[in-house]
């Protein structure tokens, strides 16, 4: 067999795997692991956004889900009854990437003399801003109905058909679920696609120069300043398509969900995959996603079967080990658990 | 006019606990130049072990001071471990891996400390049982409690002695030398894993005194509450120059007043449109601008950036 033939045999594999998985899970376990799936595909989006800004750019940035949020209240104010407004998807999908987008920049021109700690902190200000004014922005003029939050957004809809119920094809009713699996499969592909391409480019590997040595960078004739905020800008953007698909998803934003805890658990998603390697970041969203749900669905009973109840309420299990995984990765395996080899080699070098 | 009073002696309070909890992170900081993420969380400890043991000694026949003063000293020296038990655990294996690396395991420890303070206390506000007479005093107008006397005064007590420490004794001494340059002070003698941890100690105690400071003060302790006081805290080392003692005691003092004035007043500057639950707002505004237009703090020297 030549490897150009097992590559194609291998790739055909993965896309029947992924064709069919909804149907498999459904089949096998229930609906609600389908939607499991596609809040893991969201969660790819977001590590693969912030992987650009932290693992390839190497800016430490911890309030990467206010540009979550802000594709998220695009989608819900120009799509839902809070303001009479229905625009059509191709409109807010795009313009909430570019807003982000935007709102990257702002936050990346002050802090572009920032590096490291610093720009941590400063990020994770922003974030906590963004947070404090969707809480707040109710009064006098209401704009994002503060904690309440928005609901009754309307679903994606995609050529007119809406994914917000099942449909009918050939007598085989899709349901909605794996509708939004279907379209987020694409995105995400397509994020996936982009984000090798831009590794491999002359911006690509302007970032990586940064990380290892700004100073290097800017001597040979890297405009870092213009490059930091493409960095935080793409970034951003790819944060704003994923906000946006999840209000069209969840039908419901409130500012509870963009959190603090949200942007460290993107980021552990990034760390614990293998930060600037973008098999080992899909890697680690799928798995910080899915096993928390998996832990949820085997704790309890698991506890209620030793121990007679529940001495740890599944949430705070999942925070638990959440804190231990960063700790004991971070001690045993710094580099992530799939990490490109070069990037092995400087910390196995870092190491000794 | 009162309100004006009013607010600046609460900011004169805030400003004394975010003080000594920017002491942590500033001393840390200035030996190590890492930020301690799990500080607040020891502050947050500190609130609930002294909450725990004054509700358990509250039965006894022993006096009020007495009982609080107890509960604090089992504070003091539970943080003390606790501080000493991360830096060994979470930092000192990582101190020549890369800069991320002891930041990323500094908010897994963080997230630990909450969530095993969850189940140890529960999701619940405990109130906090009241120290002293809650009867204030009246001065021109604005009103001023026990509480808030012996916060301020106990603040400045506690970093009149921390200068003593750090200027006049050998262990003091051998803080700055590390501080000045790791190597070179091994070279000299000093022990710097014993410096490292003891500045992880004291910090930890300062953090415990804070705890209780801050839990008497509003009367109210949670697990949650030491984010963002960790946070704020943070911001004013930086706002006073990360690294320099004297610089965390006026930024945390600044920060203090530069809340409680706006909080108190943004409501009539911006005619009504944004109201005083703005007030976390204020914190990261002033670190952002601090940041931008002079990183080194107030106080702090300029210094060359550390890759």
């Amino acid at each position: 067999m030549t490897p150009k033939l097992r590559r194609v045999i291998g790739l055909s594999l993965v896309a029947i795997t992924l064709a069919v998985l909804p149907f498999v899970v459904g089949a096998g376990l229930s609906n609600t692991w389908v939607r499991v799936i596609d809040f893991a595909l969201l969660y790819v989006m977001l590590a693969l956004g912030l992987n650009i800004v932290v693992g390839m750019a190497g800016l430490l940035d911890l309030g990467y889900i206010a540009f979550y949020a802000v594709g998220a209240y695009v989608y819900a104010l120009l799509a839902s009854p809070h303001f009479g407004l229905h625009w059509p998807v191709w409109v807010i999908l795009p313009l909430g990437a570019l807003l982000a987008g935007v709102a990257g920049v702002l936050l990346g021109a002050p802090t572009l003399k920032l590096r490291g700690d610093y720009l941590a902190i400063v990020t994770l200000g922003f974030g906590e801003i963004v947070r404090i004014f969707m809480n707040n922005l109710n009064a006098p003029v209401n704009i994002t109905n503060g904690p309440q939050g928005i609901a009754g957004i309307d679903p994606l809809s995609i050529a007119g058909v809406s994914l917000g119920k099942s449909v009918e094809v050939w007598g085989l009713t899709i349901p909605s679920v794996h509708l939004f699996y279907y379209v987020f499969l694409v995105l995400t592909l397509l994020i996936i696609v982009v984000s090798m391409r831009l590794e491999n480019s002359r911006i690509g590997r302007a970032w990586v120069a940064i990380r290892e040595d700004e100073i290097a960078a800017r001597a040979c004739g890297i405009n870092t300043r213009n490059m930091k905020l493409l960095a935080f800008a793409m970034g951003a953007s790819f944060g704003g398509v994923a906000g946006g698909l999840f209000a069209g998803f969840q039908q419901f934003v409130s500012p509870e969900s963009f959190g603090l805890l949200e942007s460290v658990m993107v980021l552990c998603m990034v760390v614990l995959g293998g930060m600037g390697h973008i098999p080992g970041v899909v890697l680690g969203a799928v798995l910080l996603a899915v096993l928390p749900e998996a832990l949820r669905h085997i704790a309890a009973p698991a506890q209620q079967a030793v121990f007679g109840k529940i001495l740890i309420d599944p949430e705070s299990l999942r925070m638990l080990l959440f804190g231990l995984a960063l700790v004991l990765v971070m001690l045993y395996r710094p580099a992530g658990l799939w990490p490109s080899p070069t990037r092995k080699r400087e910390f196995d070098k870092a190491a000794r | 006019m009162e309100i004006f009073l009013q607010q600046i002696i609460n900011g004169l309070t805030l400003g004394s606990i975010y003080a000594l909890v920017a002491l942590g992170y500033t001393m840390v900081y200035g030996i190590l130049g890492l930020i301690n993420f799990a500080h607040g969380e020891v502050v947050m400890v500190g609130a609930l072990v002294a909450l725990s043991v004054i509700k358990a000694l509250a039965a006894s026949a022993l006096p009020g001071p007495v009982v609080v003063l107890f509960g604090a000293l089992v504070a003091v020296v539970v943080c003390m471990l606790l501080g000493g038990a991360i830096e060994r655990v979470a930092y000192r294996p990582l101190r020549h891996a890369p800069r991320l690396a002891p930041l990323i395991t500094a908010i897994g420890i963080s997230i630990l400390l909450q969530q095993l303070a969850m189940l140890f206390w529960g999701r619940n506000y405990h109130a906090f049982p009241p120290i002293l007479p809650a009867s204030p005093h009246s001065v021109f107008g604005a009103s001023i409690t026990d509480v808030q006397i012996l916060v301020v005064v106990l603040a400045g007590l506690i970093m009149l002695g921390l200068t003593q420490l750090i200027n006049r004794t050998r262990m003091g001494r051998a803080m700055r030398a590390t501080a000045e340059n790791p190597a070179i002070a091994q070279l000299m003698g000093v022990d710097i894993n014993r410096v490292i941890a003891l500045t992880f100690v004291m910090g930890s105690a300062l953090a415990a005194v804070a705890g209780v400071m801050v839990s008497a003060n509003y009367g109210i302790a949670h697990y949650h509450m030491g984010f963002m006081l960790g946070l704020k805290a943070f911001t004013a080392a930086v706002l006073g120059g990360i690294g320099n003692l004297p610089g965390a005691m006026l930024g945390g003092l600044l920060l203090g007043l530069i809340e409680a004035l706006g909080a108190g007043y943004i409501g009539d500057l911006t005619g009504g449109f944004l109201g005083s639950h703005y007030q976390d707002v204020f914190a990261f505004a002033v670190l952002i601008l601090v940041l931008v237009f002079r990183p080194s703090g107030l106080m702090g020297e300029k210094v060359s950036e550390r890759a």
